[in-house]
Order: structure tokens, then C-alpha cells, then sequence
């Protein structure tokens, strides 16, 4: 046990000067917008959206500078040609009636109905198949009155797999057929099935014959891919277009059409989807803080929008905005969107701010003597900004697709433009066959969204108060 | 609770009639008449016709024949169906929808909920990406395409079982129901997955969890009591008119699925400027709407006491 | 975050606990159980069943009227003439064959039809001359105002009848007694006979129609039927069951003991679909369906509609296609065979030559075959020059952007685009595409405000004179104004001769007339491609009338 107490004495202090710091601030003083500027701006999903976007925007305003094809021109030699290497086409003259063959020693109708029919033989091209017309002829067969000719992709695997019925020829000595329908240089296997003027004998006879790429020289001039028609150029080979993302139902090149199609799209996806979600929130929020009347005035009203029939006013506002017929009404369709997507962001922020209102910190700043502007402004809207960036995120899709879905009654873009969404809509009906007319769109509209989505989330990270704890 | 659960309901009645009267205002203004075909009838029958459905007289006086039976809960005769009333036709289609809108909200709900709390509960780690990334899949493509590769599925299970198993179209049996409900509620899905992931995220970092967890409260009941219900809010404001929504807009799915919906009716009724139908079915689903959103407000109170409704 | 872990398990755990109770085991494998049974039991239905004679088809959409005497679609049509017959019917070949009628005489003034006695009702009363009296009568009535009630114009004061100059009951049809109806014509009508196998002719019983009032035809008892089938069940845009119709008099020509419309949607991929998974026997196929059809080896067929599409001027005062070089400009530079075989690009499409369709009938042999229609030669310098005269006469530098106005369906959208392309591409003209949905193109249609407009003509009878009549002055369906008087009189000529050679020689000048004054643009006649269940036979594909039609099908082994 030592001894005892400690008396302290005037050596035992040193006087402390006033001014020296005991507290130093390292880094400068940042408010919540700063601090959450310098947040997205090292966040990594920011970044990509970043890229993305840029990615974008390249695509939409040089794009079309740099890939100088016109989108609306129909190229029928090319239709629905799914992504490949530039073709090459032989070039001929113009087409030239055929008359068909028809064997007059031949009779039109058997004597008597037979019972069956020997397959048809000697099937053969009549001249070289070309992509322009594929000429057949065969040898009449004993006891037919007529044939049916089918076309297929791959050998027929029996009777009922012939294929596109093509045709049918009026009589037993009618032994030819051309066949011009959407021919592309592929193997086809072409059947001859006899008849007897109503019904099939269960023969067929096949042939495979894999049309020449070619192309007329009135065409090529009318495209441009040769200069000029000094009736030498028959025999030729050109290089056809190149559709480096392939050519939709009409012929058209996608790449082109996609490039077109985005400034649209984006248009209307990035500002209609920010404008509305701006008044919903200004909605909502005033709304859900004032609650009593105005609130329930309000959310009625946002009812009352929701609820009318979303063609109908559709089609009304196209009239009442005079857009011409065949016209672009964008920025029609742009307020059209907007007057009836906003309800539910609205909705949504109100909820929000109901349940944050009766906050602690709310009621502390509004005893220190804050005004509802910035209680609004500078605690609740912040706080509500993940549920806001939820609907961003849909928002445009939302838009992109209803977009697409007024083209179709005559409002947005008018033909020829495309959009997106408009192409997503045609795309699907071949889905299967030429996935391509989809899938492309599709892929932009995603890539869009996920632009959007990765801002949002890294939006989030950067402004949400309670997110920032987890270091 | 009573009175303000009336007072809702009297706000709803003039909603509703509000609903009814810009919708009457905005169909006589659209060009064109239910009357009108592709083969043109002489003037005489025009004007018979014109009388027999009551389009000769004024539009005010039209608008006031209407309000009149509206209010004795008669819609009328449908233009295109000359022979179904449009009570029968709102009377027998609505089920249907409802039956489909429900299951698909179920789906949504039940899915929205949990794959929102999985991609929480896993930020930023293998679940949370590939969620994330279906749920961009899911709303960057649109719903008819969804629609026509879920029918396209089921004709390829059929056909790998050798036996029709799964209905591809039409209704009656709970099969018939599966796919249509699960297309239709795939849009609301995603959107409530990323609601709830938002709102989650939140309510995870919250310092109650934290109390409760230090408390030693076990995960699951930190998850159901606390996690759930504070981060549900914004789901259930979503769900009352995503409801009516759905109920309305499964167009796409009824056609391609073969489906006797109202939602069907509601769009060809427009396109064919079918008064009687379009009233009846808009006035109908506004109501329905309505009370949706009042139902859900009240639930509101339920969920979260903090929550003051004057 | 192994806890978060934790909390999944647990999660799942309680809610995979209960299993571990060996009572609840046995609980789920009887459900399981008893679910696959059901599933079985679906297994069931297919299309066709040779047993029991009955197939399962899909409608394209849910019939809006049953009423015979005011149906106007093609789908009404179609179920009716299951469950009704006329006076005649066409038999496989397109041939006229007796129906309720026995045996008919007609002449210049009119015809007089003699009933089989023993036509019956669904409910065993026989079918009478004064039914078919009724049911035109009432079909003519200005208060029923039935859409194809022009198509009993022939008779004597039918026109007048509707147009409310006259009572019904001063229409010139005479129910001699129960089996002879007695007719008297307008003016000669030569192919009146087929005109009764056509929906608004057939008969209704006055007693019953009176006695439903307004439920007439809403639901299966409101209805009488004399058909091979009657209707049994009818679920509003579900399905509609038929059965054979024991009462019907040539019952036993009838194979098929029931068909089912089970599946009511437009949508063509779902009907595809529908097929593939062996739940119906039919469907038809579009552009894109018929390339799945095709890797699913069905067997494919095609049928031409008999349709024809084409583009019609604006021919009025204040419109720039009322000039005839610019009219002759664009018809000159449109191919038709590109449009079937690149645009349209399914078979069963022909070129479009002319406004009367390859099937139609002349005088011996089909009419465009007797009256070959002129064929324009492509020639773009000369289409360039029509169009330097067209600007020179309405005395313009350019000519404006011309709208076309379009319905919102889609094929017509493609059509108008290509023909956007085409017209800028030949002719450096702009075309602005009017995209409507239905009620407002046809608003737009009746006011003219358009310069061009994608329409389509299907026949309602089997005579030229359902495509002739289409652009004289008085026809309402000629929405485009066309007055040529020389037109109208040919047309008057064709009405009033019951001569044929006389009739299609006014019909042929008239085809070359719309060809010199290009008056349309023919583009197209319709073909369809279809599946058909290859064990239904029998099944017989019309231009005019019920299409496809199984009331004689049977289903093989």
C-alpha cells in the first residue's frame, strides 16, 4: 500500500493555449450531393453504365455517318437473310414470259378414271435454275389428268413431307411449271405428284436443284452496283450488298435500320421515362407529405388516369394533335406517354413518403424549424430515391414498347422509320425461322435497360444514406 | 377505420363516375361509329339502325340515357354481339380473367418476394447476378413474345412425352391455367423482385436489425418479423392496381392462349368502337379498380402501424 | 454472411419439415398419385376419333350473330351453314345440288321451288314454303336492317321493301301452299338459284323466331335447325359443340356424329400450336407459321379464297389521283408477280390481273379465259413520262406526298411499305402511310380523305356480278367516287340481260375499261396455305359460303 493521496500543485498544470487545434479536419467538408458524386464516380456499375451508355450514343448519332446505308431501301433479292458474308450474283437480262410446255398429242384426261398412276419420270430443269425463275418440265404420265408440284427444304421422308404446295397444271399434258416464289440460292426438292383433275395418287417423283444467285441489270443499275447497262453485262458476277447484321422481311438492312431505330427508341426511352418519373415524384411526394384532403384528391385523380381505357385516348390524342396522316408524331406520342405512365411512380413515392414522414429525423428538423420544401427536398425525396430508381429501371422499357405498340394504330413514327420496339414486333412473328429480326432488337432494348439498371444500382450505392455504413 | 373506409367509397363512386363520363366524352369524339362495316348499307338502313340504337339523338341526351341505366345496372346490348347483353358478357368473361389475374399475381407475389430478398440477402454475389440478369431479360422482352415461347414449350414437352400432357391452349382444368398465369405474371415478377431487392437492401442495414441480431434473434425470424414486413410496403402499393392492371391487360395472353377473358373484349371493343361494351367493361374495371386501391390502403395500416391515414 | 446461409437452410428446413412424418409421406404419394390419373385423363382428347365420328376444330373468333338473316362474317357463316340449309346447296364439286328444295323451274319473270316433304326442324315440324317466305321477308324488313339484305334484291319489290317504300308483305314471294314457293323476279336474274344456298336465304320458322323475341339466336335453344347439325352448347368465346341433327332429311349422307369448337382465338401461332399438340384438325397458315408447319412434316395444301386485293383511287375533284397519267404512272412500274412471289412470299397467292378473280365463271368456261385481261408491260422510262403529263395537266412542279391509307393489321402494313419503297424508288414519289384502326378507316373511307387505300373484295355470290357491280356510281362500297357513266351502263346492261353471252360481254368491256382508265390497282387474288388431320376426308374448301365446310367429312382408320 502506497502512501496516500496526491496533492497536486500549480507545476503539476500547463496552461493550454485557446488557439491550438485539438481537433483538425483532414478532408474538406463535403455536402450529401458532393459526397455522393465522388461515390459514383469510383462505383464500379456506374462505370459500366457509363460505357454502355456511351457505347450508345456512338451507335446512334455517328453511327449512321460511319455505316451509310439507307434503311428504307428494299433490296427483294435479300429478304429476311439472317448475318453472313457479302453474297455474289450472276447478272441477266430481264425476265421473259414462259409459255410452258404442253404435249398436244397427249390427252388432256385419261379415257377412263385409273385406278393408280406410275410416278412421274424424266423430271428435269428445263434451262439452269437461277434465283430469277427455276423452270421444270417432266414426262407426262399415263392416266393423270393434272399434277401438283410441292417444294421442300430437305428430300422429302414420304408422302405427306413434300412440302410448300406449289402449283398445279390443268390437264395430264401440261408437264411444266415455274416456280418463282422467294427463291434463294439453297437446295430445294422439288415433287411431282399426279392427279386425276381433283384428288392425288399417292406417287410423287423428286428432284433437287439448288438455284444460281443472280440478279437482273436493270436492277443492279437501279442500285447502283454497276454503272451503267452497255448490254455486256450479262454473264457477269457482282458483289451484292453487305448486311453484316442481315435484312429483315422487306430486304432492308438491319445494322441500318437499327441505327434509325435508335434514335427513336432511345429518345423516347431516356426522356419520356424522366419526365414522368419527375412528376411523379413532385406528385407524390406532395401527396404523401401533406397528406388529408390534397392527398386524397390527389390519388384519386391518379386513379381516375389509370383507369380510362389506354387505346381509346390513344387514338383520340392522335386526332386532337392533328398529327397527318403517314406523319412522325413523336412528341405527341411523347405526351401522350407521359399523361398516362406517370400514376404509377406516383403511387409508389407516396407510399414511400408516408412511411418515412413519421421518422424521427422528420420531426426533429421540422422542430428546428424547417420549412416542407426542404423536409421534401433534402430528406425525403433522398430517401425514397431506391423505390425511384426501381421505376427508372422500367420505365423505359415500358416506354420503348408502348412506343412500339401506338406505331401499330398510327401514332410514334410513322413507316418507313423503324423503332426498336416496332422491329421487336415484327421480329417475333418469324421468331423461329429468322430469329435474327428479334433477336437484334431485343438485344439493344436489353442492353438499354441494363444501362439503366447498373446506373440505378450504382445511383444507390452513392446516395443512400443507409447504404453508406457498409464500408 | 369505419369512417374512413366510407368515405373512401364515396370518393370511389365519383371516381368512378368521373371515369365513366371521360371515357363517353372521348369515344363519341373518335371518328367512326359501332354502325359502320366494310360492306356500306344504304342510308335507310342507316338511319334505322341509328334509331334502334338510340345514336340519333344528341350526344348529351345520350350521355344522360346512359347514366340513367348505369345506375339501374344495365349496360345494354353489345353492337358487335347483337345477341349477349353486356352485363352477361362482363358477367361471364370476368371470372375467367380474375381466375388468371389472381393465379399470375400469386406467381408474382410469391416469386417477386422471394428472389427480391435472395439477391438482398446475396448482394453483389452469384445469385444476385444471375437474378439480376433474368429480371432484365424479363422486362427488356416484350410479353407476346413470352407468351409465344411458353406455348411453344409446352408443344415440345407434349411431344418429348409422346402424349399431350399439358394443354397448349384453351381452359377449364387447373393445366390450363399454369403457363398462361405464369406469362402473364412474369412482367410483374421482375418488377416486384427488383422493388423488394431496393427496399430489402434498405431495411437490411437498419440499425433495428442490427438490435435484433445482437439480441440473438434467430435469421429467420429477424427475416419474417422485421426484413419482410418493413420492406413489403412498397409491393403492396404496387399490387392493388397491378391487379387491375393485369386483370385488364392480359390481351396477348387470352389470344394466344385461346383464353374467354374479359381483356379480349375490352380491346376489341375499342378497335370496333362498340359503345355499349366499352362503357360497360371501363366503368366495370374502374370500379374494380377503385376498390383495389382502397383495399390496399387500408392494408397499409395493417402493416405498418407508423403509417397515418387521415 | 455465412449466417445468411444459415438462414436459407433453416428457411427450407421448416418448410420441407413436415415431411419426415411417415403418415404425411403417404398423404403426398397418393396426391402425386392421383395427380398423374388427371394427367392421364387428358391424354384422352385428341382431334379426331373414328369411333365415335367426332372432330375438334378451332374458330377464329367467337361468331357475333347466329342470326342467319343478318350474319355477315365469315365465321357465323360458316358454323350456320353446319346447322341450316336453303333452298340448294353446292355439293364437293361446286356444283348446285337440291337441298330443302326437291326440284326447281325459273325463268325471265321467276322461279317457282318445290320442298321434299320430308325436310324437318330439330323439333320434327316440317320445314314449309311460308318459312322461307318469313325468313326474306323479315330479312328485307328496314327494321331488322340486315347487311346483305341487298342480296335479296332480285326479288320483286325487294329494294323497294327495304328502303321502307313498300310493307314486307308485298314482296313478290308466294307460299303457294306448304311445299311450293312461288317467286317473282326484279329483272332476270340468271344465276338466282345459287344465290338461295347463301345464309340470309335460308328459312325461319315465324312461330319460334316470334316466340324468342330478342333472344333470338343468343343461345343453342334459341335456335331452329334444319341443317345436318344442330348446336348444343355454347360457351361465349370458349366453344360451341355440334351434333347430327337426326330430324336432318338427308341424315344419312352425314358421316360425322359431332364436331366440337373447342378453341376460339385469332392468333395463327396458337392454332399451329393447337395442331401440332393433336388437339384440332385444322388451321390455317400465314408467312412466318407456315416455315414451323414445314419443319414438323405436315402435310401442306393450298386453296385460293377467291378474294382479291387491290388499291383503290381517290377519284374525287380534289384529289391528284383523279389524273389518269398518274394512275397509268404507278401502274406501269407495279409488279405484280414481285409482290406475290418476294412480298407476299406463301403459295396460293396469283398475281393480280384484273378485279374478276380467275375462278369466276363466263359463259362456258371461266370468264378470264374467255375475256383475257390486258396485261400491262413494265416499262419505267414510259411510267416516267406519264408521270411529267400528270404533273403537266394538274399544273404542278411535284407531286405532293400521296397518303395511303391502311388498316393496322399487319400484312397490310408490310404490303404499304413495299409500296412506299417501290413507288420512291421507280418514280421518286413520296407516299405517306395512313395507319388506322378499323372504325376510323372506315370513317376515312366514307369521308374520302384519303388519295389511296389498300382494299379487298370478297364475293358474296357466285356471279360476276358481285365483283362488277363494285364501282358504278351508285355503289356505296365504291369509296374512291369512280363515276363513269359508260362504267354504270354496262353494269345496268349485266343487271337487266338474262342472256348470258350478253351479260359477259358487258362484264369484259367493263374489265377492259378498268384496265385502260386504271381505275384500280389490282395487286393480288388471296391463297391460303392449311393443315388438314390427314384422317379427315371429305372436307370440301368454297370461295362463297361456308369454308371450310365439313358437313359430309368422315373420318378413316
Amino acid at each position: 500500500m502506497t502512501d496516500a493521496t496526491f496533492t497536486p500543485g500549480t507545476e503539476d498544470f500547463v496552461h493550454v493555449d485557446s488557439n491550438v487545434s485539438v481537433e483538425q479536419i483532414s478532408r474538406p467538408s463535403l455536402s450529401y450531393w458532393q459526397d455522393a458524386w465522388i461515390r459514383l464516380k469510383k462505383n464500379t456499375r456506374a462505370i459500366i453504365s457509363l460505357y454502355i451508355v456511351l457505347a450508345l450514343a456512338f451507335f446512334t448519332l455517328p453511327g449512321p455517318l460511319i455505316w451509310q446505308v439507307d434503311p428504307t431501301l428494299q433490296d427483294l433479292n435479300q429478304i429476311s437473310q439472317s448475318p453472313s458474308w457479302p453474297k455474289n450474283a450472276v447478272l441477266v437480262g430481264p425476265y421473259s414470259h414462259w409459255n410452258g410446255v404442253t404435249i398436244p398429242s397427249f390427252p388432256v384426261e385419261p379415257e377412263e378414271y385409273a385406278e393408280s398412276v406410275e410416278p412421274v419420270t424424266g423430271l428435269r430443269p428445263y434451262e439452269k435454275p437461277t434465283t430469277q425463275q427455276v423452270r421444270l418440265i417432266w414426262d407426262p404420265a399415263k392416266g393423270a389428268a393434272g399434277y401438283n408440284i410441292y417444294r421442300n427444304q430437305r428430300p422429302p421422308e414420304n408422302f405427306n413431307d413434300l412440302g410448300l404446295p406449289l402449283g398445279t397444271t390443268y390437264g395430264g399434258n401440261e408437264v411444266s411449271y415455274e416456280d418463282r416464289l422467294s427463291l434463294e440460292s439453297r437446295p430445294y426438292y422439288y415433287s411431282i405428284v399426279p392427279t386425276d383433275g381433283y384428288d392425288e395418287y399417292e406417287t410423287y417423283t423428286v428432284l433437287n436443284v439448288t438455284p444460281q444467285m443472280t440478279i437482273t441489270v436493270t436492277e443492279a443499275v437501279d442500285r447502283g452496283l454497276i454503272p451503267v447497262d452497255d448490254g455486256l453485262q450479262v454473264g457477269r458476277e457482282i458483289q451484292l450488298e453487305f448486311h453484316p447484321f442481315g435484312t429483315d422481311y422487306l430486304g432492308r438492312d438491319m445494322l441500318a435500320r437499327l441505327m434509325q431505330g435508335a434514335r427513336v427508341s432511345l429518345f423516347i426511352g431516356i426522356v419520356a421515362p424522366f419526365i414522368y418519373v419527375i412528376i411523379g415524384i413532385i406528385y407524390g411526394g406532395t401527396a404523401g407529405y401533406f397528406g388529408g384532403r390534397l392527398d386524397a384528391f390527389l390519388m384519386r385523380f391518379a386513379d381516375f388516369v389509370v383507369a380510362l381505357p389506354f387505346l381509346l385516348f390513344m387514338i383520340l390524342f392522335k386526332i386532337a394533335f392533328g398529327i397527318g396522316p403517314g406523319e412522325s408524331g413523336v412528341l405527341p406520342m411523347l405526351l401522350a406517354l407521359i399523361l398516362l405512365l406517370w400514376p404509377a411512380t406516383a403511387r409508389l413515392v407516396r407510399g414511400q413518403v408516408l412511411q418515412i414522414r413519421e421518422k424521427g429525423y422528420i420531426e426533429a428538423a421540422r422542430l428546428l424549424g424547417a420549412k416542407p420544401y426542404y423536409l421534401i427536398l433534402r430528406h425525403i425525396i433522398p430517401n425514397t430515391m431506391g423505390v425511384i430508381l426501381v421505376t427508372l429501371t422500367f420505365a423505359v422499357p415500358a416506354a420503348i414498347f408502348t412506343e412500339a405498340f401506338l406505331s401499330f394504330i398510327g401514332m410514334g413514327v410513322a413507316p418507313p422509320t423503324p423503332s426498336w420496339g416496332s422491329m421487336c414486333n415484327e421480329g417475333v412473328k418469324t421468331m423461329l425461322s429468322h430469329p435474327h429480326e428479334l433477336i437484334f432488337p431485343a438485344v439493344f432494348i436489353s442492353i438499354t435497360v441494363l444501362a439503366f439498371n447498373l446506373l440505378g444500382d450504382g445511383l444507390t450505392e452513392a446516395l443512400d444514406s443507409r447504404m453508406r455504413s457498409r464500408e | 377505420m369505419l369512417q374512413y373506409t366510407l368515405k373512401r367509397l364515396l370518393a370511389g363512386v365519383v371516381t368512378v363516375w368521373f371515369i365513366a363520363t371521360a371515357t363517353f366524352i372521348a369515344m363519341h369524339m373518335v371518328p367512326g361509329d359501332p354502325l359502320m362495316n366494310d360492306k356500306a348499307v344504304s342510308a335507310e338502313i342507316r338511319k334505322n339502325l341509328e334509331q334502334k340504337y338510340g345514336l340519333d339523338k344528341s350526344v348529351p341526351q345520350q350521355y344522360v340515357i346512359f347514366l340513367g341505366n348505369m345506375l339501374k345496372g344495365d349496360f345494354g346490348i353489345s353492337f358487335t354481339q347483337q345477341n349477349r347483353r353486356v352485363n352477361d358478357i362482363i358477367r361471364d368473361h370476368f371470372p375467367v380473367s380474375a381466375t388468371l389475374g389472381i393465379l399470375a399475381i400469386l406467381f408474382a407475389a410469391t416469386g417477386g418476394v422471394l428472389w427480391g430478398a435472395l439477391t438482398a440477402l446475396y448482394r453483389n454475389r452469384t445469385p444476385d447476378i444471375v437474378i439480376m440478369f433474368l429480371v432484365i431479360l424479363g422486362i427488356s422482352v416484350p410479353s407476346f413474345v413470352f407468351a409465344a415461347l411458353g406455348q411453344l414449350l409446352l408443344v415440345n414437352i407434349n411431344s418429348f412425352v409422346g402424349r399431350s400432357v399439358i394443354p397448349v391452349a384453351g381452359w377449364g382444368t387447373i393445366l390450363h391455367m399454369l403457363m398462361p398465369s405464369l406469362v402473364l405474371g412474369l412482367g410483374t415478377m421482375a418488377l416486384l423482385t427488383r422493388l423488394m431487392r431496393s427496399s430489402m437492401l434498405e431495411v437490411i442495414n437498419e440499425d433495428y436489425i442490427k438490435t435484433a441480431r445482437a439480441k440473438g434473434l434467430s435469421p429467420v425470424r429477424i427475416f419474417f418479423k422485421h426484413q419482410l414486413r418493413n420492406a413489403i410496403l412498397p409491393v403492396i402499393t404496387i399490387l392493388g392496381p397491378q391487379i387491375a392492371a393485369i386483370t385488364t391487360g392480359g390481351f396477348v395472353v387470352e389470344l394466344v392462349f385461346a383464353i374467354p377473358g374479359l381483356g379480349r373484349y375490352f380491346v376489341q371493343a375499342v378497335q370496333q368502337l362498340d359503345y355499349t361494351v366499352i362503357m360497360g367493361t371501363t366503368v366495370f374495371y374502374g370500379a374494380f379498380l377503385v376498390l383495389m386501391v382502397i383495399i390496399v390502403d387500408i392494408l397499409y395500416g395493417f402493416i405498418d402501424p407508423r403509417v397515418r391515414l387521415q | 454472411m455465412a449466417n445468411y446461409h444459415g438462414e436459407l437452410f433453416s428457411m427450407l428446413q421448416s418448410c420441407f419439415g413436415p415431411t419426415r412424418d411417415p403418415n404425411m409421406r403417404l398423404a403426398l404419394v397418393a396426391v402425386l398419385l392421383l395427380f398423374v390419373q388427371f394427367i392421364r385423363a387428358q391424354v384422352e382428347a385428341t382431334s379426331v376419333d373414328f369411333e365415335s365420328q367426332t372432330i375438334t376444330i378451332a374458330l377464329a373468333q367467337e361468331p357475333p350473330q347466329l342470326n342467319g338473316m343478318k350474319a355477315t362474317d365469315a365465321v357465323s357463316i360458316q358454323i350456320l351453314s353446319h346447322l341450316m340449309e336453303g333452298l340448294v346447296r353446292y355439293d364437293r364439286r361446286g356444283n348446285i345440288v337440291p337441298g330443302v328444295a326437291e326440284r326447281w323451274e325459273m325463268n325471265d319473270e321467276g322461279a317457282t321451288f318445290w320442298l321434299r316433304d320430308n325436310a324437318k326442324w330439330s323439333d320434327g315440324k316440317p320445314v314449309t314454303a311460308h318459312d322461307f317466305v318469313f325468313a326474306w321477308q323479315n330479312a328485307l324488313d328496314p327494321a331488322t336492317a340486315s347487311e346483305y339484305a341487298f342480296i335479296l334484291y332480285p326479288l320483286k319489290n325487294g329494294e323497294l321493301i327495304n328502303r321502307g317504300e313498300l310493307d314486307p308483305s308485298e314482296l313478290g314471294v308466294v307460299a303457294v301452299d306448304d311445299r311450293t314457293l312461288r317467286i317473282e323476279f326484279d329483272r332476270p336474274t340468271g344465276y338466282f338459284v345459287k344465290l338461295t344456298a347463301f345464309t340470309t336465304y335460308f328459312p325461319v320458322r315465324r312461330d319460334f323466331f316470334e316466340s324468342r323475341g330478342d333472344r333470338f339466336a343468343a343461345e343453342p335453344d334459341d335456335l331452329l335447325y334444319n341443317g345436318p347439325f344442330r348446336m348444343t352448347q355454347w360457351t361465349h368465346s370458349a366453344s360451341l359443340r355440334m351434333v347430327k341433327n337426326e330430324n336432318y332429311w338427308d341424315k344419312d349422307s352425314i358421316t360425322l356424329n359431332a364436331i366440337n369448337a373447342d378453341y376460339i382465338t385469332a392468333d395463327t401461332r396458337a392454332r399451329l400450336n393447337l395442331f401440332i399438340d393433336g388437339k384440332i384438325v385444322h388451321t390455317r397458315l400465314d408467312g412466318e407459321t407456315y416455315k414451323d408447319a414445314l419443319t414438323q412434316k405436315f402435310r401442306i395444301r393450298r386453296f385460293t379464297t377467291g378474294s382479291i386485293f387491290f388499291l383503290e383511287y381517290n377519284h374525287r375533284p380534289d384529289r391528284v389521283t383523279r389524273n389518269l397519267n398518274l394512275r397509268r404512272a404507278i401502274q406501269h412500274v407495279f409488279d405484280t408477280n414481285e409482290m406475290v412471289n418476294k412480298v407476299l412470299a406463301t403459295p396460293g397467292n396469283l398475281p393480280g390481273e384484273s378485279l374478276f378473280p380467275v375462278w369466276l365463271n363466263g359463259v362456258e368456261d371461266k370468264f378470264r379465259r374467255e375475256y383475257p385481261a390486258k396485261k400491262v408491260e413494265l416499262d419505267i422510262i414510259k411510267a416516267r413520262a406519264y408521270l411529267a403529263a400528270a404533273r403537266d395537266e394538274l399544273g404542278i412542279s411535284s407531286i405532293p406526298p400521296l397518303v395511303l391509307l391502311v388498316s393496322d393489321s399487319p400484312t397490310a402494313a408490310k404490303q404499304a411499305e413495299y409500296m412506299q419503297g417501290l413507288l420512291k424508288a421507280r418514280l421518286n414519289l413520296d407516299i405517306k402511310i395512313d395507319v388506322q384502326t378499323f372504325k376510323q378507316r372506315l370513317a376515312k373511307m366514307t369521308a374520302g380523305d384519303f388519295d389511296i387505300v389498300g382494299a379487298g373484295w370478297g364475293p358474296d355470290f357466285d356471279d360476276v356480278m358481285t365483283f362488277g357491280d363494285l364501282f358504278a356510281s351508285w355503289n356505296l362500297n365504291n369509296r374512291g367516287r369512280y363515276n363513269n357513266p359508260e362504267y354504270d351502263r354496262l353494269v345496268k346492261v349485266a343487271m337487266n340481260s338474262s342472256v348470258p353471252r350478253i351479260r359477259m360481254d358487258a362484264m369484259g368491256e367493263l374489265q377492259d375499261i378498268l384496265f385502260d382508265d386504271a381505275v384500280i390497282l389490282p395487286q393480288y387474288e388471296q391463297g391460303v396455305i392449311y393443315l388438314m388431320h390427314p384422317k379427315l376426308k371429305g372436307v370440301v374448301r368454297r370461295v362463297i359460303g361456308s369454308d371450310p365446310d365439313y358437313t359430309r367429312a368422315r373420318v378413316v382408320k
